[in-house]
Formats: structure tokens, C-alpha cells, sequence
């Protein structure tokens, strides 16, 4: 592979989060095409970062959760057996990444699905994220969840933290 | 910034220039401005992608243009350890022929597909030049998806050439040789008597590409060289060079020189259709195998094909003729309105222009000069537009720029020479350092060329790179060909050895859909591992299946005990990630096979026969994550016939057994 996550994640860890990167280069060539693809995220600038939302599709005005829903949190239980649990246990204890339980009371329905779903960017500027990157050392891959797989997730996580 | 990095790479070059001795002072043909024109910034792209043929190594390989950087190369006809193909168990059907597996083969010529006379950034082919075969990888994934067998022929070089829909891909035999169904045991010196010329026109199904052998032409034994289609009105045509009409078997160089002329040979191959329509053509059995790569499977087959359809034009009038064109023909190049189809006589000092009306015409009139085996010669006069004369020695092959002009390399006096097609007169020369075989324009042999860049692949590279003893790097060089003047921006070494090339637009193969991972909820292979809680280790007599995954990083499962000696074990590991350009590797110690590099969501299998007893450790071979170091594992071998159970854990040690 190309990029190698090491040396970034060190200099991500250390660094990044008080400059930026990307954007504002010269262009060298204006007939070559850009290797820059537009960053998925809306938030443009660490000071437009909420920390509560985190950064990606969804806000309070698009997730909303209630009663727990079986049938999704089965399906979330599923897809998490495939993609997920290699790295992350259901109890407290640090696999690869940290345990989940608990985890959908520590953060709001919507930055979990932000941070599933949209790993990168937040991964530089979210600083609860930054934290567990010094202690994993890893960083959360992006598992190309779709929407649907997040919202599953999310349920299954809810119903691990005792939801009804 | 940029202008005083320019500047001083243009100042090293002609500081080089001053200090160095070559023949015709090569530094000196490098002008102030080259550094710029071939320089792409860190961070930014390149305008084209360039599919070079990787000749003698097999393989394709990709670079950028105008830096010259190489991109990939891709594995195609022979193994290639580093990626595991023709080593896992799901890529060695891929390399099966009708000689079994052979994992070698010799790449001459890459070919786009087009639609409409463009390119269309589907699929590019190869010709398998040794074992005679046929190539198509698949440019969303930039892998070999396909490899079919030609048979009837051997030395399959005037191939991987396409129709302007790519409706074919044709394949035209090197060496005639008695064909498959008959006994090729007979004496060498019955050639005239036993040995016969086999074109294939290989079809391309429009959606997935799939290549079939749809037909076969019989001629008369002579060499086929080169070949292109005919395209615009022109479309339905193709013309094929030839040399050794005097059909010689032994010195051809020197035999195979004797004739003045030798022939372009023209292919109606429409007409062609129309006999197989009616009946006319004639199954003959043959072997030759067809193997196929299947994306969901994430495995190929190959299948033995049983037989060939055969169109014999001794017997079926009207689909070929031949036309008389000067000193052993090479290139034989259709300019982009399918007119004009330009003979490259390897030994000659002109080049011959042959008009498609013209030829048209002549039929029409049997304009013949006699016939050759049966097979009509066009009058030379007939077909000929016009001659460019003195153009420089050892003209060998033609690309188009659509504005008018031809660019022609010359071997024996090493340049590029600019042509006006119209006119017939020579336009601009140009250098190459060393003898240039052949030429490239992105779009060059299509009805629609981009013409800003043309690469001359060098066939001797000489004093052009720091040396590495006897053998050198390959040679390639880029011209800027945008003003009426062609200019050498840049050179740079390639995998050995470039014989042609063909390049896109970068935006026509980088939109074109580019597979980024496999989606693990897609993937139908046999073996999957879908989650760690299915990993597992399965017996079934002598044979250990192990369902392993992987992900950043760790396999599992990673301890395995009860392997015996004897046993034939298989690791069918799947990588569980699912972001881009994020492969994990696998190699176990003493394998006698080479390592298997997973893409996301890809399962690969490798095989492993222990020979001893004792404690073999397995680690990712492909950096991966800060914990990299630490995706390891071990495998326990104990002596055949051993009661070590069979277990498998991660996370926590297999219970200790003696």
C-alpha cells in the first residue's frame, strides 16, 4: 500500500491538531487534475468543529432513536460481526479499539453514526477521538458502512447498553 | 518555487550536455523549457495514463505522462511472487494452457478498447507473444480478467490490434506451423507443402468484455508481423503485414530477405461474416484453454475449448488480398479517417501510402498482378497513394496526430520523422537515443488522437542512465508534440522490454467506475471468512482448511496446532477492511510459493505443504498499521501420524498439549 498510517497517525497525533492540512497549495500545473479529492466533511476549519455531533450526515434533525427496535439491532449485530468485532468487544475491555460497552452513553446517537460512517476527518480534529488514537495506536478504518448498516449498528450498541 | 526547481533541473540537464560524449550530442537535443513540461508536481496528477508492454517480463506495465512515473505493473502472463498471482490457488488456472501451466510469457503490444473509434477506458489487451495468447485485463480493477489460448499458431505477435467498436481483437500467427488437427511431425524442409498461416478474430462481448474465438482464417504459410483495423470507411477492414513470402524455414535472415516486395494483406472481414452466416466455415478440433477471473468468487477457471470455426481463403474467394509492399513489411498503421494505411518495409528507405479507395477500386477492376497461393495480388500501383521518400532508413511504425500528420519511427537511423500524409513530405525529424521501435500517441491509432505527447520506446538504451553492468534499464522518451516542432522533454527507464504502447486521458480511466475494495457482504468465495467468530480451522483427511481473516491488525486465528507433515494446508485468508489501499499481506516460513497480498474484502488462498516438524511463524507482509510488527502468528507441525489435536485460538493459547 502507499500510504503508510504510521507515520501520519504519529504527526496526526502530535500536530495536526493545531495546524490544518490541505487546501490552499499552489497549483503547480494547471493542466494536471488534483490528487486532493474534496474532503467528505462540511465543517471547514477545527473551530467549526462541534465536538457533540462530531462531522458527516447526521445531526439531532436526522437521527432520532426510541424504543429499542429488535429487528434493527439484530441486523446491526450482523453486519458488526463482520466488520466491526475483530477489533472492538462488546464489554469494556480495549481490543484493537475500545470495548463498546457504553458507548452510546458517552456520545450522542449521531456522532457514533458520524464517526463510523466518516472515520478520517474526525480522526484529526475530534479531540475524544484523538485521545483513543494514543491509546490504541490504530486508526478506526473506514469499514464503507452505508447509512442503513450505521443506523443497525447504533441499535445494536443501544441494545448492548441495556436500551429497551 | 516552481520556476527556480525548473530552472535548475534545465541547468543540470544542459550542464550534462556540455560535459558528456555521445553519439550526435544527445544533451543538446534537450531544449531549456523540458524540465517543466514533463515536471507534475507533488500531490497532482498526471494527463495520461500510458499501458506499456513489459515484453519479456510477461507483465504490463502503467505509467503517468509526461513524468514518466510508473504507476503499477500488472501481472499477466507470468507469475509474479509479489502479488501472488500464479501462486495463490485462485490465480493458477489463469496461467493454464494447453501445455498446462506456464508461467512465462513474452508481451508485445497492448490494445484499448474503443467504442466509436475512441478509446473507452473498459478493458486494454495483450498478446502473449510465446504461447500464443490473448490478454484482456479490466481497467476498473487493473487486473488480468481474462486469458484465451490461440490455436493453430505459434508466436502470436501481430496481435492484440481492435476494431473501432472493439467488435475484434485479432491474432495473427508469427510462425506458420501445420495446424493443430493435422500431425505436426513431418520434416522441417516441407514448409511450402505442410505449413499454413492462422489468423484468429478473437470477439468481445460489448458489456463484460468476454472474449471468444469467434473465427479463424486459413492462409498460406508466411509470417504475420503487424496488423490494424480499418476504421471510418474503411470499418469491416483489416490489414496485416507479412514478410517470408519466400517461405523460408532456416536463416530468415537472409532468406527471408529475397523478395523485393513482400505484402500488406487486406481482410474483409465482414465478408468473412457473411460465409460463416451462410455455412460456410468449417469446425475443426482443437485445445486451446480459456480462462476466466470471476470478481464475486474472487477466483478464476480455465476450461479446455474442444474446436474452432475455420474459414479457409484458398477455397473462400473474396476476403483476402494481398498487396506488394517493399522490404519485409512491419507496420502497417490506418490513419485516423481510414484511408490511408501506411507499409513499414523494416528494410526500407520509403514509405508506401495505399489508398483504401484505390484498393476498393482495384478489386472492382481485378486490377491483379497474378495471385499467391491462390490469393489475388493487388497491381502495387494500384493500391499506392504515393511514396515518402527519403524519409530515413528502417521505417517501422506509424501513429496519427488527426491533424494530417504521421509520425514514423526509424530503427536503423534512430529518430521520429513527421510527416504530412496528404503531401507526402517530411515535416520535422527528431533524435532518439537509441534505435526506437516503437512509437505512441495517446489516441494514435484511433479515429480521434490527443496529440500533446508521443513516447518512442528505444530498444538500446546505451549511455542514457547511470550503468548496472551488462544489462541496463529499458529506454522509453517523451516528446512534446503540441507545436509544429517536436521537442524531447524527458526521458525514463522501463521494465523490460517496451514494444508498444497505448495511452487514455487520465479522466477517461479514472472516472471509469475504478473498483476502490471488494464489499466483504459480495464476496462468494468458497472460503470466506465473514467475521472473526467464523474463523476456524477444518480437517478433512490430509487437507487443513484454515478460514482465516485479517484486519488491522491481527489474523485469526492466529495459533494453530495439529498440523502433521504430509498435510496439505490451506490458508484462505480474508481481509475484513473495508477502506481503500488498505491490503494485508501473508507469508508463512519455508513455503515453497510466494506470499498473497489480500485487497480489502478479497479472499486468497495459499498453499502450504510443511516438510518437517517444528514451530513455523506466519506474519503480514504489507505495512499496515503502527501495530503492523505485531500481525503475526505461529503454526505447530508435529511428525506425521501425531495426536496433537487440531485446535486453533486468537487471543488466548491454545491449551498445551505434548
Amino acid at each position: 500500500m502507499n500510504i503508510k498510517p504510521i507515520a501520519f497517525l504519529l504527526i496526526a497525533a502530535t500536530t495536526l491538531a493545531v495546524i490544518a492540512c490541505g487546501g490552499g497549495g499552489q497549483k503547480a500545473d494547471s493542466s494536471a487534475s488534483s490528487a486532493q479529492e474534496a474532503p467528505a466533511a462540511t465543517a471547514s476549519s477545527p473551530s467549526d468543529y462541534d465536538p457533540k455531533r462530531g462531522e458527516g450526515k447526521f445531526d439531532a434533525s436526522n437521527v432520532t432513536v426510541g424504543p429499542l427496535d429488535q429487528a434493527m439491532a439484530a441486523k446491526g449485530e450482523s453486519i458488526a460481526a463482520t466488520k466491526c468485532n475483530s477489533c472492538h468487544k462488546m464489554t469494556e475491555e480495549r481490543l484493537v479499539g475500545p470495548g463498546w460497552k457504553g458507548v452510546t452513553t458517552r456520545n450522542t446517537p449521531y456522532w457514533i453514526m458520524n464517526f463510523i460512517t466518516n472515520p478520517d476527518p474526525m480522526i484529526e480534529k475530534d479531540p475524544k477521538v484523538q485521545a483513543q488514537l494514543e491509546l490504541c495506536l490504530v486508526r478506526m478504518p473506514n469499514q464503507s458502512l452505508t447509512d442503513n448498516d450505521a443506523r443497525e449498528i447504533l441499535e445494536f450498541m443501544r441494545k448492548n447498553d441495556g436500551a429497551k | 518555487m516552481k520556476l527556480i526547481q525548473s530552472t535548475t533541473i534545465a541547468a543540470v540537464l544542459a550542464a550534462t550536455a556540455l560535459f558528456s560524449c555521445k553519439p550526435k550530442n544527445s544533451g543538446s537535443a534537450v531544449s531549456g523549457d523540458a524540465a517543466a513540461k514533463a515536471y507534475v508536481a507533488p500531490g497532482k496528477y498526471d494527463e495520461y495514463y500510458n499501458f506499456v508492454s513489459g515484453g519479456f517480463s510477461g507483465q504490463m506495465s502503467v505509467y503517468g505522462l509526461p513524468s514518466g512515473r510508473l504507476l503499477r505493473v500488472i501481472p499477466v502472463f507470468s507469475v509474479d511472487p509479489e502479488k501472488g498471482w500464479g501462486y495463490s490457488e485462485e490465480t493458477k488456472p489463469m496461467l493454464n494452457t494447453s501445455n498446462g501451466f506456464v508461467p512465462w510469457d513474452d508481451l508485445h503490444h497492448t490494445e484499448m478498447s474503443q467504442t466509436n473509434g475512441e478509446i473507452d477506458g473498459k478493458w486494454v489487451f495483450a498478446n502473449g507473444n510465446n504461447t500464443p495468447r490473448l490478454a484482456r485485463i479490466d481497467l476498473k480493477t487493473f487486473k488480468t480478467a481474462e486469458i484465451i489460448e490461440l490455436p493453430n499458431s505459434a508466436g502470436n505477435h501481430s496481435s492484440p490490434f481492435g476494431t473501432e467498436n472493439s467488435e475484434y481483437i485479432v491474432a495473427g500467427t508469427r510462425f506458420s506451423v501445420p495446424s493443430d488437427d493435422e500431425n505436426g511431425d513431418v520434416p522441417i524442409n516441407s514448409y511450402k507443402k505442410n505449413f499454413k498461416g492462422h489468423i484468429s478474430f478473437v470477439s468481445v462481448a460489448k458489456e463484460t468484455g468476454e472474449m471468444k474465438l469467434a473465427f479463424q482464417l486459413k492462409t498460406p504459410g508466411v509470417n504475420f508481423d503487424l496488423a490494424r483495423a480499418g476504421k471510418g470507411k474503411s470499418h469491416g477492414w483489416f490489414f496485416f503485414s507479412c514478410y517470408n513470402t519466400e517461405q523460408a524455414s532456416t536463416l530468415l535472415e537472409v532468406n527471408a530477405s529475397q523478395k523485393d516486395k513482400d505484402f500488406i494483406m487486406a481482410v474483409n472481414w465482414k465478408k468473412a461474416e457473411e460465409y460463416i452466416k451462410a455455412g460456410k466455415g468449417k469446425k475443426v478440433k482443437a485445445k486451446y484453454a480459456h480462462n476466466k477471473w470471476n470478481e464475486s468468487t474472487h477466483s478464476a477457471t480455465s476450461k479446455m475449448e474442444e474446436e474452432v470455426l475455420v474459414l479457409d481463403v484458398k477455397e473462400l474467394k473474396d476476403i483476402v488480398y494481398f498487396i506488394p509492399c517493399p522490404k519485409s513489411p512491419h507496420g502497417c498503421d490506418v490513419d485516423p479517417t481510414g484511408e490511408y494505411i501506411v507499409g513499414s518495409g523494416k528494410l526500407a528507405a520509403l514509405i508506401p501510402v495505399f489508398s483504401f479507395d484505390k484498393i476498393q477500386k482495384a478489386i472492382a477492376d481485378k486490377s491483379y498482378d497474378g495471385d499467391y497461393e491462390g490469393i489475388p495480388v493487388i497491381k502495387y500501383d494500384a493500391a499506392l497513394y504515393g511514396e515518402v521518400k527519403k524519409p530515413g532508413l528502417g521505417p517501422l511504425h506509424t501513429e496519427f496526430d488527426g491533424k494530417g500528420n504521421a509520425y514514423t519511427s526509424f530503427f536503423v537511423s534512430s529518430e521520429v520523422v513527421k510527416w504530412n500524409i496528404k503531401d507526402l513530405t517530411v515535416v520535422d525529424r527528431v533524435p532518439t537515443y537509441y534505435s526506437v521501435g516503437h512509437l505512441s500517441i495517446p489516441g494514435g491509432n484511433t479515429k480521434k488522437p490527443s496529440p500533446k505527447y508521443l513516447v518512442a520506446y528505444n530498444k538500446i538504451t546505451k549511455d542514457r542512465y547511470l550503468p548496472t553492468g551488462p544489462e541496463l534499464a529499458q529506454s522509453a522518451q517523451i516528446y512534446d508534440i503540441s507545436g509544429d516542432k517536436m521537442q524531447l522533454i524527458l526521458d525514463f527507464p522501463t521494465i523490460g522490454e517496451p514494444h508498444y504502447a497505448q495511452s487514455a486521458p487520465a479522466d477517461v480511466i479514472r472516472n471509469n467506475g475504478q473498483l476502490k475494495i471488494y464489499k466483504i457482504g459480495e464476496n462468494k468465495h468458497p472460503y470466506v471468512t465473514t467475521g472473526e467468530a467464523n474463523a476456524k480451522v477444518v480437517r478433512e483427511g490430509n487437507k487443513v482448511h484454515v478460514y482465516m481473516s485479517s484486519i488491522r491488525s491481527h489474523f485469526a486465528p492466529d495459533n494453530i496446532e495439529g498440523v502433521r507433515v504430509g498435510d496439505e494446508v490451506y490458508f484462505h485468508v480474508t481481509n475484513l477492511e473495508q477502506d481503500w489501499d488498505v491490503p494485508h499481506g501473508f507469508a508463512i516460513k519455508g513455503a515453497d510459493n510466494a506470499e498473497l497480498l489480500i485487497m480489502p474484502g478479497e479472499t486468497t488462498t495459499l498453499k502450504w505443504i510443511p516438510k518437517k516438524a517444528g514451530m513455523y511463524p506466519m506474519y503480514c507482509t504489507d505495512f499496515c498499521s503502527a501495530l503492523h510488527q505485531e500481525m503475526q502468528g505461529y503454526v505447530r507441525v508435529s511428525p506425521a501420524g501425531s495426536n496433537v489435536p487440531l485446535s486453533f485460538s486468537l487471543g488466548k493459547p491454545v491449551p498445551e498439549t505434548k
